[in-house]
């Protein structure tokens, strides 16, 4: 179980990214954070890892609080895998070597520096490439790699650390349609196979739909809509990005999730309140 | 709608960096006029001109048939002297520039550490070369010692300042994301930046290489060994064709060493 309490966030421009955020996500719950340019997204779950200091609150993960700062902070970063929008794979080494970056923080630095990690983290990590079919690219250099084959990589980093959460920030951003539902479909395959908590950051409401399990709009640092897709309907997004005609989302959203009749009917309710 | 009378909406870019125009005026002015002066206030002596003109013709003439053969051995001591001053200053440069250049990150060190990096970057790059090889040699005595620590020294001032600005034009992304691991500042340094930064550094160190064969000969001739204490032999006992023998072999050392590096660089992306 993965707990935020009274979360807050003011930068020191003034900014004041978080307002008392408190949430929680039970195991293998795969939680979409939606919400406008600038609402505190990003800001969010980069506090849960401390990649960013928050000003107040505090974070638990499985029971044990993160800790603010040392060694303790980094032993809780390992138990946190994070995905990036542009992928944030150190270019210039080889595939494998992004991928056992993922258990840096469980070796020594000169086994590290020599890149002789331990049998085990070896083998896990190609296992990890088979799953995101990579393992003839190992040893490329990770720039050689399309994006959707880079965002893989990035999966398998942070699968690589065997976490108890994923943090995953806009994953499908700098990638075209159909390669941002395969990747979507692959981070909620692999939350489902292992019973991992995700946050997943995303600005495409139709494509979060179609693959989270529950929606948490925020707005100026605000949580203002906490539900299932389901209950995601014209209210809740005008609630969260302001007045618009949604009507389009919803008719999009309605015709790729025909499969499951159920949601369409009430897709097409909610379309035609709008 | 608008009616056709209306005249056209002109436009004329702001001023960039003055927006008074009156101040504009005076500040350019001002400087014109200081240029004026200036120019004005250097002395010139045309005798002196004309008597140095005759010197110049012979330092060419002997430029255009340099002589190799009879200062040989001279010119290859010096040579080699010179070599090695260039390559083990550069070495020890670039051994001592690198955990000076971390420390000058600003995103990567704390405040005293980048503090004092930075204080050591300037120390070091206040002094131009020739001000340091006077100072070494009258520490160390002539000869390619007081040469190979004023190359070290002067190597400091280039490869650390560089090596942190590349630190901090880093793609921070990347080593978020290993930081985010979990990684130590080691592994963070080894992993998310080194690999980011290691062309530029190889790149700047070749670069560095041949300044330091450059200012070699520079050093030479205030004392502190090389080619260059070899070109001043020379220059003392009026031996042009030998100078130019010399001028020579230095331009080829140069040129040689900037096509290798061109190649390692592309090599190295």
């Amino acid at each position: 179980m993965f707990r935020v309490e009274n979360l807050s966030k003011r930068y020191k421009t003034g900014d004041h990214a978080l307002k008392n955020v408190s949430f929680s996500i039970d195991a293998g719950q795969v939680v979409g954070l939606i919400g406008p340019s600038g609402a505190g997204k990003s800001t969010l779950i980069r506090c849960v890892n401390r990649l960013v200091d928050p000003t107040e609150g505090s974070v638990f993960l499985n029971g044990r609080p993160i800790a603010r700062s040392g060694s303790e902070l980094r032993r809780a970063r390992r138990r946190i895998g994070m995905i990036f929008q542009d992928y944030a794979l150190v270019e210039r080494l080889t595939v494998m070597e992004n991928v056992l970056s993922g258990r840096l923080g469980y070796v020594s630095f000169w086994r590290s520096f020599a890149r002789r990690f331990p049998q085990a983290d070896v083998e896990k990590a190609f296992a990890l490439l088979d799953r995101v079919s990579l393992s003839q690219h190992a040893d490329k250099r990770a720039d050689a790699l399309s994006g959707g084959q880079r965002q893989r990589v990035g999966i398998a980093r942070a699968l690589e650390q065997d976490p108890e959460l994923l943090l995953i920030d806009e994953p499908t951003a700098s990638l075209d349609p159909k390669t941002s539902r395969q990747i979507m479909r692959l981070i909620v395959e692999i939350c489902r196979e292992r019973g991992l908590p995700a946050i997943i950051n995303i600005h495409d409401v139709a494509l979060a739909r179609m693959f989270v399990d529950r929606i948490i709009g925020l707005r100026a640092g605000e949580i203002v809509f906490d539900g299932t897709p389901d209950q995601l309907d014209h209210a809740a997004l005008t609630a969260i990005y302001g007045e618009e005609d949604w009507a389009v989302i919803h008719n999009e959203n309605a015709e790729e999730i025909e499969t499951t009749p159920h949601v369409v009917e009430t897709d097409h309710a909610v379309a035609g309140m709008a | 709608m608008t009616s056709t009378t209306v005249s056209p909406r002109r436009w004329k870019r702001p001023p960039l960096l003055i927006q008074d125009p009156t101040l504009r005026l005076v500040i350019y002015g001002g400087f014109a006029v200081y240029l004026v002066l200036a120019v004005a206030s250097i002395e010139v002596n045309w005798t002196r001109i004309f008597e140095g003109l005759e010197r110049g013709v012979r330092f060419i003439q002997g430029f255009l048939v340099p002589d190799f053969l009879t200062r040989a051995r001279d010119i290859q001591q010096g040579i080699i002297e010179s070599l090695t001053m260039t390559l083990t200053s550069t070495v020890a440069g670039i051994i001592l520039s690198v955990p000076i250049g971390i420390g000058a990150a600003r995103n990567l060190a704390p405040a005293p550490v980048h503090a004092i990096c930075r204080s050591i970057v300037a120390l070091s790059r206040s002094f131009q070369e020739i001000i340091v090889a006077i100072l070494c040699v009258a520490m160390f005595g002539f000869g390619p010692l007081a040469g190979f620590i004023t190359l070290s020294f002067a190597t400091i001032g280039f490869l650390a300042k560089l090596l942190a600005e590349a630190i901090e034009d880093i793609d921070e992304g990347q080593a978020e994301a290993i930081r985010s691991t979990g990684a130590g500042w080691w592994q963070i340094v080894n992993y998310g930046i080194q690999p980011q930064v290691m062309p530029r550094l190889i790149g700047l160190s070749l670069y560095r290489l041949d300044i330091n064969f450059r200012e070699s000969a520079v050093i030479g001739i205030v004392g502190a060994g090389g080619i260059g204490a070899t070109l001043n032999t020379a220059m003392d006992r009026y031996e042009y064709d030998t100078a130019g023998a010399v001028l020579i072999i230095i331009i080829l050392v140069v040129m040689a060493t900037e096509y290798a590096s061109g190649h390692v660089r592309k090599w190295v992306q």
